[in-house]
């Protein structure tokens, strides 16, 4: 077998320079009845071409490559430059191991240095880690960190926050003495009610979490928010599912904003069916010591040469085991190498152009959605790239029924994630749709009215 | 010479393009007021894509990597990563939204529910979830899985027991599902004894976290009495499944009294490293643990397949969506090709393949437990002229990845090796002779080691510097 | 730096009698077997520490050690000078390299520390383990 490459001659030399006859004797320390077990329940070995083959079946049996979609809530299409898998899908890149020997990663250590920086230039924050699992698990770190730099254990937590966030938030802190309190949305803007916000912010709280833009597709006003929050010393954390948002809204840093968090999976990953993603973190130079995840930092060789190593080590867990920042080990590190050649790539006017075609291919739909009676947006100011749309005649699961006889998908439905909420969808938009795809969204639309 | 290429940042220039978007073509029309938005982001890279080209690929050319050579690295499994399994994870119809209606992705679910079937046939637990992100994230999702279970029969419990040769991810995701870590000292053949675990056992006693075969490389042997004494204290046995590349097709961790166990996709199922991650960390249950899985859960019924978001005892969501697919994808693809004809030879390789190294390098180095050793085999530095760190770096100059170093902590000067059974024999007998020169050159001529590496294009880069002085990041006008 | 007047503990940390008060830092033999330090975490002033509580933190590259309280009592100053300069507590450790001063709450804790001669004894016990 190909990924064997010892000969059964080799094999017996082995046996004979180690002095056993029979290989088991090598497992002989496990117990006898239960080693060897049978292996019949296993599949029989598939030689290429029939692998190829069986996954070509499975494809098959997949049918939304046919369809035009708008699907966003956390995910999101956009243009990948063909560099970004060119270069992504090296061995140099692909196959090594953790960096932990420098002189031989600077490749590497190079590459994850330079997408730091740019998540920096991205929110106006000091520092960035080298990633986290997704923003869900992003969210809940950003938490945890609150908690230990302040010594509170509060956290206020926006009702505007992506579900899923706030499940894994939940998951993540359920055996810890942390209460989480929900801040409640504003319906007639869709944004974090301020008012109950102040209410609820007290001297006994760390942190307060909110999303922008929001589930909903919405900016916040993230200035009063902090504003509020450090009235009473609580930090004020940002989440960011849309990393496109930070290439086109004012970022983070200008409204004094402590944690930026989020995922980075628009930054040049596929979107995979769900992962692997990319959590991103970033914060001001405060938290650094409290920071969970690897760090890239840069120093000098013996020769006086510039170089770059995994640094402040002693927040993880190899060194302070259950005291460090986080269990976390192994990151996203190749999908924040891909991102930096994503952001290089795209580069100032690139990444400028995708992110403000985001948001104005929403800006035309709005506008011209308006001339359809039956539909409705919720919210026609604040949005960035993903509009909020009511049905007005029958459910959401009627219209959104009709647009996929027709091949698009348009939108995610509310009720996946608040089943009282039946009139709803959420589509998302960026430069990946011509104006075409948005004219024909809306003609199909007109259509099952 | 290598040169060292610049950061892009300073190969960046006022007007050049890397992108070949090109214009929008509705209404240049927003919707948000100017003070929305931002202004252009200060120095960011502008790169043709001739020049994004060649600062990676100077990038590249700096890297060691697995496809270029052996990685000895213990605990790691730095097995090849098959090329097809890239092409296949690559391939247009899988990558789906993972928002797609399922019915759209019948094809996806599916590959998830085969990935499952071959954990559950290698591993004789119950059920698997593939929703953790790597191993530590998989540890953290069996520790809330144990805790949420003791809860329900009324009683969480305070206290995990770890052993001293635990990888530091046991005790820190024990920490973060609420447990008081307990270290338990290893015998001196190098693993836990009933015996010694006996005085441990009481009713605060929530779970052992236990790797096996262990970081020494050792075969957990007594796991039978321990899950046994566990059981019957009314704890749980987790097991670290980071080696199971030693037990593959060999044994059943599910037949041993394994109530809990995480895998590793990135270690044992050959999907790539990519230099730290990402790595997707899958942990089975026994079947009294099967309702306390994360959600999401693909299931199938009759011939279609579906998702369950909510049940009345699961310990929550532990990640967005459903995992990591794309690792998946390779897993299973290699799993595929392994077939039933070659998975019991990964471990039957791996094992001769550490033993081989073992064999030939027990005269050479101090060997601290003399137990029969599985996958992998650890060293230490006692009665060398030099420290393990100049070993390691001297490697380098031979064109090998060094071992790993100083872990585990209850080896001094702690060398682990594992090979895995996807190398040669001619590359083992290459490191072999190459260790034999260095341990020479530590007794007849030390300084090499010391001064070691000369070969590579940066030396022993100063970490002291980096911790004390951090500059995480480039800025304008700021060089070294 | 005079030893002979300095108190120690089996942690290896020093302590220099002022009055009520008390300098700690830690001995030249653990800032060697620390290795080059790199951050240290300091108690805030006015903190309460019972003897054997964890006082202080330090940092080197691959390691992490707690300093302990040698007496009860509150932490009055630290030494800001380990911020920008942490190598100070390798290089002078008894001197520039201080870590805090704390007032003293139990006189009588002191006959529990050990003086110069029997942390020399103390040392060579390790040494020859």
């Amino acid at each position: 077998m190909r990924y064997l490459p010892l000969t059964d001659i080799e094999r017996e030399e082995i046996k004979k320079t180690i002095g056993i006859d029979d290989t088991k004797e090598l497992f002989k320390s496990i117990p006898a009845d239960k080693s060897y077990f049978d292996l019949s329940a296993i599949p029989p070995a598939l030689s290429e071409p029939e692998l190829i083959a069986a996954f070509k079946e499975l494809g098959r049996k997949n049918s939304f490559q046919e369809y035009l979609s708008f699907l966003g809530a956390g995910a999101y299409a956009h243009f990948i430059p063909e560099v970004v898998s060119y270069l992504s899908a090296k061995g140099e890149f692909l196959t090594p191991y953790t960096p932990y020997q420098p002189e031989v990663s600077q490749g590497n250590l190079q590459a994850i240095f330079e997408y730091q920086t740019m998540m920096t230039m991205l929110t106006g924050l000091d520092v960035a880690n080298a990633s986290l699992y997704d923003g869900g698990t992003a969210a809940a770190e950003a938490v945890l960190l609150a908690v230990r730099k302040s010594g509170r254990q509060r956290v206020l937590l926006a009702e505007s926050l992506h579900p899923e966030y706030i499940a894994i938030i939940r998951a993540y802190v359920q055996n810890l003495p942390i209460e989480l309190v929900t801040v409640n949305l504003n319906k007639q803007d869709g944004r974090v009610d301020l008012r109950d916000l102040q209410t609820k912010l007290n001297g006994a709280t760390a942190a307060f979490i909110f999303q922008s833009p929001n589930f909903l597709g919405l900016v916040e006003d993230s200035g009063a928010l902090a504003i509020a929050s450090h009235q009473q010393q609580v930090y004020a954390i940002q989440v960011v599912t849309e990393a496109m948002s930070l290439a086109y809204l004012r970022p983070a840093a200008d409204f004094a904003v402590d944690i930026v968090v989020g995922e980075a999976q628009s930054f040049g990953l596929s979107l995979g069916f769900g992962g692997p993603y990319l959590g991103f973190m970033t914060a001001k130079e405060e938290f650094l010591r409290q920071m969970p995840g690897r760090i890239i930092g840069q120093t000098k060789d013996l020769d006086g040469k510039r170089g770059y190593v995994l640094t402040l080590s002693t927040r993880e867990q190899h060194i302070k085991r259950e005291k460090a920042t986080s269990n976390i080990c192994s990151n996203e590190a190749w999908c924040a190498l891909r991102a930096g050649i994503y952001l290089a790539t795209m580069g100032k006017e690139g990444l400028a152009r995708a992110a403000s075609s985001s948001h104005l291919n929403a800006a035309y739909f709005v506008k011209k959605v308006a001339s359809l009676p039956h539909v409705k947006v919720v919210y026609k100011r604040n949005f960035y790239n993903e509009v909020l749309l009511e049905i007005k005649k029958g459910t959401a699961s009627a219209f959104l029924a009709v647009l996929k006889k027709n091949k698009i998908l348009a939108g995610v439905p509310l009720d996946w994630f608040y089943p009282d909420v039946t009139n709803r969808v959420l589509l998302a938009f960026s430069e990946v749709h011509s104006r075409e795809d948005i004219d024909r969204l809306l003609r199909l639309m007109g259509e099952c009215a | 010479m290598i040169q060292l290429p610049q950061l892009i940042f300073e190969i960046s220039r006022n007007g050049k393009i890397g992108h070949g978007l090109g214009a929008s073509k509705v209404p240049a029309e927003p919707a948000l007021d100017s003070g929305q938005i931002r202004a252009e982001i200060a120095d960011f890279p502008q790169v043709s894509e001739v020049e994004i080209v060649r600062h990676y690929m100077a990038l590249a050319r700096l890297n060691y990597s697995l496809d270029a050579g052996f990685y000895p690295l213990g605990s790691c499994t730095m097995k090849y990563n098959p090329k097809i399994n890239e092409k296949l994870a690559a391939a247009e119809e899988f990558q789906a939204h993972p928002y797609a209606p399922h019915d759209l992705v019948q094809g996806n679910l599916e590959l998830m529910i085969r990935l499952e079937d071959w954990l559950v046939a290698l591993t004789g637990l119950a059920g698997f979830t593939l929703t953790p992100a790597a191993g530590a994230h998989g540890e953290f999702t069996g520790m809330l899985i144990i805790r949420k279970y003791l809860q329900e029969k009324g009683d969480p419990r305070r206290v995990v027991l770890i052993p001293d040769s635990a990888h530091g991810t046991n005790p820190a995701s024990a920490h973060f599902a609420g447990y008081e870590i307990r270290e338990i000292p290893s015998s001196a053949e190098g693993i836990i004894d009933v015996d010694g675990l006996r005085p441990y056992l009481n009713s605060d006693v929530a779970a052992l976290m236990m790797t096996n075969p262990n970081t020494l490389g050792i075969f957990e042997k007594n796991i039978l009495a321990i899950a046994a004494a566990l059981h019957a204290n009314g704890s749980l046995l987790y097991m670290d499944g980071a080696n199971l590349n030693a037990l593959l097709g060999v044994v059943r961790p599910g037949d041993l009294g394994v109530d809990v166990m995480h895998i590793n996709l990135h270690k044992t199922f050959a999907t790539p490293h990519g230099g730290g991650g990402p790595g997707s960390g899958p942990v089975g249950v026994a079947a009294h643990l099967l309702p306390y899985l994360p959600v999401p859960r693909v299931v199938k019924d009759g011939d279609k397949y579906g998702v369950i978001y909510d049940s009345p005892y699961t310990i929550g969501r532990i990640k967005n969506f459903y995992g990591q697919f794309l690792v998946i994808i390779r897993a299973l693809a290699y799993l595929c090709s392994l077939g039933r004809e070659n998975v019991r030879r990964v471990a039957e390789d791996a094992v001769l393949n550490a033993n081989y190294i073992r064999k030939k390098l027990e005269g050479m180095l101090d060997l601290p437990y003399h137990t029969a050793t599985l996958h992998e085999v650890v060293f230490s530095d006692k009665n060398l002229p030099v420290k393990t760190l100049d070993i390691a770096k001297r490697l380098l100059d031979y064109g090998f990845h060094p071992f790993t170093i100083y872990f585990p902590l209850i080896v001094h000067g702690a060398m682990m090796i594992e090979p895995t059974e996807t190398e040669s024999k001619e590359t083992l007998d290459e490191f072999i002779a190459v260790m034999d020169k260095i341990l020479q050159e530590a007794r007849e001529q030390p300084e090499l080691l010391r001064q070691a590496p000369q070969q590579t294009p940066l030396r022993r880069l100063d970490e002291t510097l980096a911790a004390r002085k951090p500059v995480l990041k480039w800025r304008k006008g700021e060089n070294l | 730096m005079a030893l002979e007047n300095l108190l120690f503990t089996k942690e290896h940390e020093w302590v220099r009698i002022e009055g009520d008060s008390a300098v700690v830092g830690i001995t030249d033999y653990a800032q060697h077997e620390l290795g080059d330090v790199v951050y240290v975490e300091l108690p805030a002033l006015g903190k309460e520490l019972k003897k054997g509580d964890p006082a202080a933190n330090i940092e080197s590259v691959k390691a992490v050690s707690d300093v302990f309280a040698p007496l009860s009592g509150a932490i009055t100053e630290v030494n800001g000078k380990l911020g920008s300069n942490p190598e100070l507590v390798n290089q002078e450790p008894y001197g520039e390299g201080l870590l805090f001063k704390m007032k003293i709450k139990q006189m009588d804790e002191l006959k529990e520390l050990l003086d110069q001669k029997k942390y020399e004894e103390y040392l060579q016990g390790i040494a020859g383990e």
